[in-house]
């Protein structure tokens, strides 16, 4: 372990805003990205699910004009 | 096969020649876009003789985005490029005639209009053979590289931005050692070198790009 | 041999990739997740400080996967790019295009970093030093990939325009990445590399490893994901897509 407190980590020898700076981004970029992925393929698949449930839906009015 | 190589040249610069608004506009956006620097750098001699390769040389480039999207526009919309591509002859090779008619057409002039701005930045005579020398042996490649985003955006919209998305990138070979060679004979120093990439990039654009483009129109095509 | 090209391609159709890589996704995280944590670990508690970079050289557990990622990306998109010119399977195309923003991504990473580094150790937040010049054309050759794709509505057209793209571009990235250096040795010298400690420690090296291994990881994961997503939006149409969305919806 290199580090004797925690602000010490903090502060990583007077480079704290570069080195968080840059993980900060890193870390931004690689949780929204598949955050952002997941939403848009599950809002993809309802979307495709209400579609075919509609389709169906039509499709069994159709069949019993009674 | 040459015999369609011919057709084909002497066809584009029968139309070229027919539109020569077109060639003169380019020509001009050339020479406002590098007459814009001294306005907005200042008009200090030194500093302008430093810029002048580089501005020259992106204006060059610019001017040459200008005519591109027009390459193969027509003959895609009155149905040439599909006889063409139909025809017996390789596709490389209509694209190869089509490339160097735009070449003579949009670089050819920009080569020999380049003294007169050379002289505009003050730069020393040999310099000024230099970057026509250098225009002359490198605009061929973007004629080149310019015709595969030509055929990769032809038909959609937006495709003039998309295809300076697409092509300028690549031409920063070209710029870098066709303004370099500039930049050296200006410094006192041997441009052969740079010459000699130039020239390389040239041919290899000439040669390799029509493929590329051939298969890129036929993906239009389709 | 042959069975094995068999196999190969009867995971092609994207009807069987489909549930293939819904299975894989979850096991690629966990790898991502455990070198990820490994790497950061030795990177930022074990590895010892710089004695010329201080504190400041942590910056390069990230910025050189990062790096390495956006080239490795560009390759195998150009890989998957030929595939789907030679082989005319569809779900080349479809890997391409998944892997596209993930490389454009990684190369902001790298830039970002970069000018994190650069600001300390460079005075400046940006040097027009060849490796980052050379990363900020590979970003255009990413940005011109997807803008290409995104202008194509047909998405057969998209895949094969988007496939000579990348293929001229991986052609074109030794001449840029030379003609680059050439111009930056001409014109000044860098004085620090990014990438040059004087002598890297052996866990500085693990260090580093372990994050790129995270950052592939990571990479396929998502690109995974994406191409899912991509299959279900081109394949609405079929029989099979309508199975797999309802049995979804049943299941949940």
């Amino acid at each position: 372990m290199v580090w004797n407190s925690f602000s010490d980590f903090l502060a990583m020898g007077g480079y704290g805003l570069y080195v968080w700076g840059s993980v900060g981004a890193t870390a931004l970029l690689m949780m929204l990205e598949p955050i952002i992925i997941a939403r848009r393929n599950s809002a993809l698949t309802t979307q495709l699910q209400r579609q075919f449930r509609a389709e169906r839906n039509q499709h069994t009015q159709r069949r019993s004009p009674a | 096969m040459l015999a369609l190589l011919k057709t084909v040249v002497a066809r584009d610069l029968r139309l070229a020649m027919r539109r020569q608004a077109d060639i003169v506009s380019a020509l001009f956006f050339f020479i406002i876009v590098v007459s814009l620097f001294p306005l907005g750098v200042g008009p200090e001699a030194d500093l302008l003789r430093r810029l002048a390769p580089g501005v020259l040389w992106v204006a060059a480039l610019l001017a040459t985005m200008l005519s591109l999207p027009r390459l193969f526009a027509d003959d895609f919309r009155d149905g040439t490029l599909e006889q063409l591509a139909l025809g017996p002859q390789p596709l490389a090779v209509a694209v190869f005639g089509k490339t160097l008619a735009h070449w003579l057409s949009s670089g050819l002039p920009l080569t020999l209009l380049s003294p007169l701005i050379g002289a505009q930045f003050d730069l020393p005579a040999d310099a000024v053979w230099m970057l026509v020398l250098a225009l002359l042996i490198g605009t061929p490649a973007l004629s080149a590289i310019g015709a595969i985003g030509a055929a990769l955006t032809l038909g959609l919209r937006g495709g003039g931005v998309l295809l300076s998305l697409l092509v300028l990138p690549l031409y920063i070979p070209v710029l870098i050692f066709g303004a370099g060679a500039v930049d050296a004979t200006a410094g006192g120093l041997g441009a052969q070198a740079h010459l000699s990439v130039l020239g390389a990039l040239s041919l290899a654009g000439l040669f390799f790009a029509p493929w590329a483009t051939a298969a890129a129109l036929r993906v239009a095509l389709e | 041999m042959n069975n094995r090209l068999l196999n190969w391609f009867k995971f092609a159709s994207p009807q069987s990739f489909f549930p293939l890589a819904g299975k894989m996704i979850p096991g690629f995280w966990a790898l991502a997740v455990i070198f990820g944590v490994a790497g950061l670990y030795l990177g930022f508690f074990v590895a010892p400080t710089d004695a010329q970079q201080g504190e400041g050289y942590r910056i390069i557990f990230l910025h050189v996967p990062a790096a390495w990622m956006s080239m490795f990306i560009y390759l195998v998109m150009a890989f998957w790019a030929a595939i789907g010119l030679i082989y005319k399977t569809r779900l080349s195309g479809m890997m391409a295009s998944a892997l596209a923003p993930t490389g454009a991504m990684f190369t902001f990473l790298a830039l970002w970093t970069g000018a994190f580094w650069g600001k300390p150790m460079w005075g400046a937040w940006w040097v027009w030093d060849a490796r980052l010049t050379s990363e900020l054309i590979l970003f255009f050759l990413y940005i011109g990939f997807i803008a290409l794709q995104a202008a194509i509505d047909d998405p057969r057209r998209a895949d094969k325009a988007g496939a000579i793209l990348a293929l001229v571009g991986v052609v074109n990235i030794p001449i840029i990445y030379f003609s680059v250096k050439w111009w930056n040795t001409l014109h000044q010298g860098a004085s620090v590399s990014l990438t040059k400690a004087p002598s890297m420690a052996q866990t500085m090296l693990l260090a580093m490893l372990l994050c790129a291994l995270a950052f592939w990881m990571y990479s396929v994961a998502v690109a995974l994901m994406r191409v899912r997503g991509i299959i279900l939006e081109r394949e609405r149409n079929s029989e099979w897509v309508k199975q797999q969305v309802t049995m979804a919806a049943a299941g949940r």
